[in-house]
């Protein structure tokens, strides 16, 4: 069996869980044997931006030394064999049509997302 | 004799934030009454649906006590549903994310949910004809 992992609501809890909950979830299942791809969408699409920082967040003496991040998280799917791709039009409409991406993160056009479904049993939007 | 279908649910929002739930609820009420075997894995705030100690309360703007209001409880709608799904011949698998029980101390589950993790998702959506995540949204 082989299954679509779609993300499209992005950052979500991210601070607290040190983790987006998908890709973690992704993670997780890959570690069990699934046969998993992953597609990047709307606000989603920046998790394949290295470079972002979410360290810093304090409150009174509390102070939180592992931050999330995401990019370094995609970038280890794509080490453990999970495809990753990012939807072009999202990118494009946020005006990162130029931003480096992740490397090995592939670009597909709605179009080709469309037809990629077609290649999974089963296909999970988050 | 019709074929009993395994279905498998992934549930994400916790009580009382999302008219999600209900909608899911709904659809679980639908394949318990054909007797389908459901699976369902509660994963992040959703393994809260399931908490023992969800209590009721009165509410004063409609001038009612606890017991008038009968305020709807998760963990009440899950009972009824295993019940109900028993009655028809099949079954409801509920598995809470451990971890996400664990880091919102909603351990005290009622009976019948069990604790797993992503692998055991994985393994009640291999085994099911189809399989619905219905996620956090905004």
């Amino acid at each position: 069996m082989k299954a679509l992992q779609i993300i499209e609501t992005a950052y979500r809890a991210t601070i607290e869980e040190q983790d987006d909950t998908v890709v973690w979830f992704t993670h997780a299942m890959r570690g069990a044997g699934a046969e998993l791809a992953v597609v990047l969408r709307a606000g989603a699409v920046n998790y394949a931006l290295p470079g972002q920082d979410a360290s810093g967040l304090a409150f009174g003496d509390w102070r939180q030394t592992q931050p999330p991040r995401i990019a370094g998280d995609v970038a280890a799917l794509l080490g453990r064999g999970v495809p990753v791709y990012v939807v072009t039009e999202d990118l494009r409409i946020r005006g990162l049509a130029e931003a480096p991406l992740v490397d090995g993160v592939k670009c597909i056009s709605e179009e080709q997302l469309h037809k990629l479904v077609e290649e999974y049993d089963h296909v999970w939007s988050w | 004799m019709r074929e009993r279908k395994t279905l498998t649910f992934l549930l994400m929002d916790p009580p009382y934030e999302s008219a999600r739930t209900t909608t899911a609820f709904r659809v679980l009420q639908v394949a318990a009454q054909r007797g389908y075997d459901i699976k369902v894995f509660a994963y992040e705030g959703a393994v809260a649906l399931s908490f023992a100690q969800q209590t009721a309360h009165a509410n004063a703007v409609h001038g009612r006590d606890a017991e008038t209001e009968h305020h709807p409880l998760p963990k009440d709608w899950i009972a009824a549903l295993m019940r109900d799904a028993t009655a028809n011949g099949g079954r409801i698998d509920w598995v809470n994310c451990g971890l996400c029980v664990d880091e919102r101390g909603v351990g005290a589950a009622i009976e019948g949910v069990r604790r797993g993790s992503p692998a055991d998702f994985w393994k009640l959506a291999t085994d099911s004809d189809n399989t619905l995540v219905i996620p956090t949204r905004g």
